[in-house]
């Protein structure tokens, strides 16, 4: 590996002007417009709802990491379970990847100044911290112990802080609501002179995509919320049977938002692999419209899924016939993009740097999380295996697997160019170690606890052990591995953070992308572009050039062969 | 750390506990396809790409060999064989999920109540238990249905779950093959006491059933009233929250309650006698203690008035 690619030298000081340094003071952030700083706050505060939910990760952990009592009591641990599922849900990964990088980068990749309507996004994101601030609510009035799911008619009997909770989740879905608008409308409207759909980058179509379902499921989780709500003070029968309700009609209302919602999860995590394996390979990107087709597919497709997650719910037979043999087909969009991801790779030149690192684990992880969905799917074993540790293995494989892991390959593939700074190569490579062990030892037992029988959601399982024994072991394994990984993030924090005051000024292209956010300089100027970008193929990366004398990627000549048949822009 | 290799000695497989019912075998060999078929993928994948790492690392000064930016045929072939395996998968999921829903005609009815936390087992004659007691080599059904949330049913010798619905009924079934005891799960988060709602089956011998359900249903013939009390205190799920050695669970403890006196949510009091236990049992949210939940179903209709006496005379006795 060349130390050129590890160290870059210092750039030349930035530009004067560039977004954080456009205008000063508390109310320039505050009442901004710039969708950079909105990605920014964004940023910042979905990182602080991370580590909210990962504390009460590490609670649950270490609750569980022997039998009986450890730290806290039953109800406690009801609540904490609750909440870790509610914060990383509601606040972290829905909203993290579109709202924080997808913010940021959208308009800038896009080659516009800003998102269609700067206004709206900016209350997107004040409705987020309405929405929050009622989830700290619940947190300091009394808790709420439902698990994330809301299940009636437990939500609607217990005497937690249930009404504040969904007033926070109905407020939050708004604010994701409005970033989906936002988002559509741009990619629709402010697509630069050149920038044919064919050209929009991977990511561009995963948030499209993404969008897509958080505009159209969305609205049906606010309604399920608001119905709960009523039912709750009112006392109007819905939900509950004493009053005449149906409680699995909340089950289908709830799965039809939550299953797509998954891939609101994972699909924009899959256009940030899609951007650094090329780039980190040097390779155009294999099989461009297979790719952005399979994300049309999958949030199409992620609608028509839900009671998937209703087979043991007394659904009918034909349900739930229909609704496996559904999701099945949503399992091959996802393996193709495994394989391009792996054709992209082949006879390229790659380079093991964070982001790459991240990626591969992306692949390891979502394709762990992917298969085991296939135990899921089919009928007869999900029997055996819904509402264990088996699940829970599974849907972490596929949402810190694979969300996190792409959220961390976007935050220091971006670092650059958000910040201006490089980060410590080496520390970023320890790190994307660390996560990956400490994940892998958190999750894998799980999936051996779950199919020998471990139930979900349980405080204790000393009692278990008398025809388990290897209960205790898993979960002594998972709860060490947790520990492992939550040391892992906060290292990847402090290296992030330590960079802002000591890492070398980032040049405007330092991983030789081809996409318009390297086009313009690191961080970007308040316009994001002073003259019209140049729009070409975005995957073209070898017509970029590492240029020791910059210390990063430089366009060169279009003399070297095109690499793809779509024909230089008509500027 | 001897524990943590005691899996090892744990019986069955690595994956699954031993399949003890008849449809069991049939669900174990859908999920040793899907292994075989997702290990075989996830290794595919994993090699190559570590291969790719290694082949083509970047070296300084050399330019990646590259290759084509698309293929029609690969991309095609590389969607239609995982098409192909999932039909397989849906298919073999499809067919064995037939036969664990529907149950044989001449099964043996056993009705089931859940209930915060625990379990109601009735049977034919009219007897009912905390524990689900089978014939071997039987066809059983169960009719369930829950008492206040959503509870779940979960067998996991026998690959059998479904959930109890308040308001409605659900069945399921199995044919256990053995003779034992086995786990029995509530599997859907029902809240406080969600992990103490354990329980077994217990699967009897041939001929042996019929003999343990006569003896069982005789109780208060055979027994004094304070040991048929303690009997129905913990076939009713009554210790699952409350307990007999003085420690406070979810409900007051039994012990040395009878003739104390309580202060109420409503702000009244009352000395514990033998009226106040009756009223508790069967219209439990009349009168709340304060310091506690109001999370007791009502007994009514459930429990005969010899039962609800002798259960008075048992708490009486637990000085």
């Amino acid at each position: 590996m060349s130390d050129l690619l590890t160290e870059p030298r210092p750039a030349a000081a930035p530009s004067m002007d560039n977004y954080l340094t456009h205008a000063r003071g508390f109310w320039s952030w505050a009442l901004t417009l710039d969708h950079k700083r909105i990605g920014v706050m964004y940023l910042v505060s979905i990182v602080a709802s991370f580590f909210l939910g990962g504390l009460f990760a590490e609670l649950i952990r270490t609750e569980l990491i022997g039998p009986g009592r450890t730290i806290m009591g039953k109800d406690m641990y009801n609540q904490v379970f609750t909440l870790h599922g509610a914060v990383m849900v509601f606040l972290f990964i829905i909203p993290g990847i579109p709202a924080a990088l997808g913010n940021f980068v959208l308009p800038i990749m896009l080659g516009a100044k800003d998102v269609a309507f700067p206004r709206l996004n900016l209350a997107s994101y004040y409705l987020w911290i309405v929405g929050a601030v009622f989830f700290v609510f619940v947190l300091v009035l009394g808790g709420l112990d439902t698990g994330w799911t809301f299940y009636t008619p437990y939500s609607t009997t217990t005497d937690t802080r249930v009404v504040l909770a969904v007033t926070g989740a109905f407020i939050l879905g708004f604010s994701s609501i409005f970033t989906g608008l936002n988002f559509i409308a741009t990619i629709h409207m402010l697509r630069p002179p050149g920038m044919t759909w064919f050209r929009l980058p991977l990511f561009l179509w995963a948030l499209y995509a993404t969008a897509l379902i958080q505009v159209l499921a969305t609205p049906v989780l606010g309604i399920t919320l608001f119905l709960v709500g009523v039912e709750r003070l009112l006392g109007l029968g819905i939900f509950d049977p004493k009053l005449g309700g149906d409680p699995v009609l909340f089950q289908h209302f709830f799965w039809f938002y939550s299953h797509p919602a998954v891939y609101i999860m994972i699909l924009p995590g899959m256009g940030i692999i899609s951007e650094v394996i090329s780039v980190f390979s040097r390779k155009h990107i294999f099989g461009y419209k297979f790719i952005a087709i399979s994300s049309i597919a999958i949030a199409l497709l992620g609608f028509l899924v839900w009671g998937h997650h209703m087979f043991t719910s007394g659904q009918s037979k034909l349900a739930s016939v229909i609704f496996s043999a559904l999701t099945f087909s949503v399992s091959i969009p996802s393996a193709i993009k495994v394989f391009n991801w792996l054709a992209t790779m082949y006879k390229g030149s790659i380079a093991l740097l964070t982001p790459m690192l991240y990626a591969l684990t992306f692949i390891f992880l979502f394709g762990i999380g992917g298969l085991t969905g296939l135990f899921l799917g089919a009928l007869a074993t999900d029997v055996h295996l819904h509402d264990t540790y088996f699940i829970v293995a599974h849907f972490h494989y596929v949402m810190v697997g694979g969300t996190l892991s792409a959220f961390l390959a976007g935050i220091h593939y971006w670092w650059p160019k958000i910040t201006g700074r490089m980060y410590s190569e080496f520390w970023g490579r320890i790190g994307a170690l660390m996560v990956f062990v400490g994940f892998n030892l958190t999750f894998f037992p799980q999936f051996a606890l779950g199919s020998r029988g471990m139930p979900r959601r349980y405080y204790d399982y000393g009692e278990m052990l008398g025809e388990h024994p290897e209960f205790y072991g898993y979960h002594f394994l998972s709860t060490l591995g947790s520990y492992l990984l939550g040391i892992a993030l906060f290292l990847v924090m402090i290296y992030l953070i330590a960079s802002l005051f000591n890492g070398h000024r980032a040049v405007a292209n330092p991983w030789g992308g081809a996409t318009l956010e390297w086009q313009c300089s690191s961080p970007p100027p308040h316009d994001n572009f002073p003259v019209q970008p140049h729009v070409g193929d975005p995957y073209a990366v070898r017509n970029f050039q590492y240029d020791p004398d910059v210390g990063g990627y430089v366009r060169v000549a279009q003399t070297a062969k095109p690499e793809h048949p779509l024909h230089p822009s008509a500027h | 750390m001897h524990d943590l290799i005691l899996f090892a000695q744990s019986r069955g497989g690595y994956w699954l506990p031993p399949p003890d019912s008849s449809t069991a075998g049939d669900v174990d060999r859908v999920f040793y396809f899907i292994l075989g078929v997702a290990s075989f993928f996830f290794v595919l994948i994993v090699a190559l790409m570590c291969l790719f790492v290694i082949l083509y690392r970047r070296r300084p000064g050399v330019e990646a060999p590259g290759s084509a930016s698309h293929n029609n045929l690969l991309e095609i072939t590389w969607t239609i064989i995982p098409v192909i395996l999932v039909v397989i998968m849906f298919y073999m999921g499809f067919t064995t999920y037939l036969d664990i829903r529907t149950s044989p005609r001449q099964a043996y009815d056993i009705r089931v109540v859940g209930q915060k936390w625990s379990w109601v087992f009735s049977y034919p004659n009219g007897h009912v238990a905390p524990e689900l007691h089978v014939p071997v080599d039987r066809p059983v059904r169960l009719t369930m249905t829950s008492e206040d949330v959503i509870h779940s049913l979960f067998i996991p010798a026998f690959r059998v779950k479904m959930d109890l619905v308040p308001g409605r009924y659900t069945t399921t079934w199995f044919h256990p093959l053995r003779a034992g005891t086995y786990d029995l799960y509530c599997t859907e988060y029902c809240g406080t006491g969600h992990s103490d709602m354990l329980s077994k089956v217990v699967v009897h011998k041939p001929g042996e059933f019929e003999t343990w359900l006569e003896q069982a249903a005789n109780l208060l013939a055979s027994m004094t009233p304070v040991e048929a009390g303690a009997e129905l205190t913990r076939r009713n799920g009554c210790l699952t929250c409350h307990s007999t050695d003085g420690t406070a669970k979810v409900g007051p403890s039994f012990k040395g309650i009878y003739g104390q006196r309580h202060t109420f949510t409503n702000g009244t009091s009352a000395e514990v006698d033998d009226n106040y236990i009756r009223q508790s049992i069967l219209e439990p949210m009349a009168l709340i203690r304060q310091g506690y939940q109001p999370a007791m179903p009502t007994y009514k209709g459930r429990l005969k008035d010899q039962e609800i006496t002798a259960i008075i005379e048992y708490i009486e006795s637990l000085k």
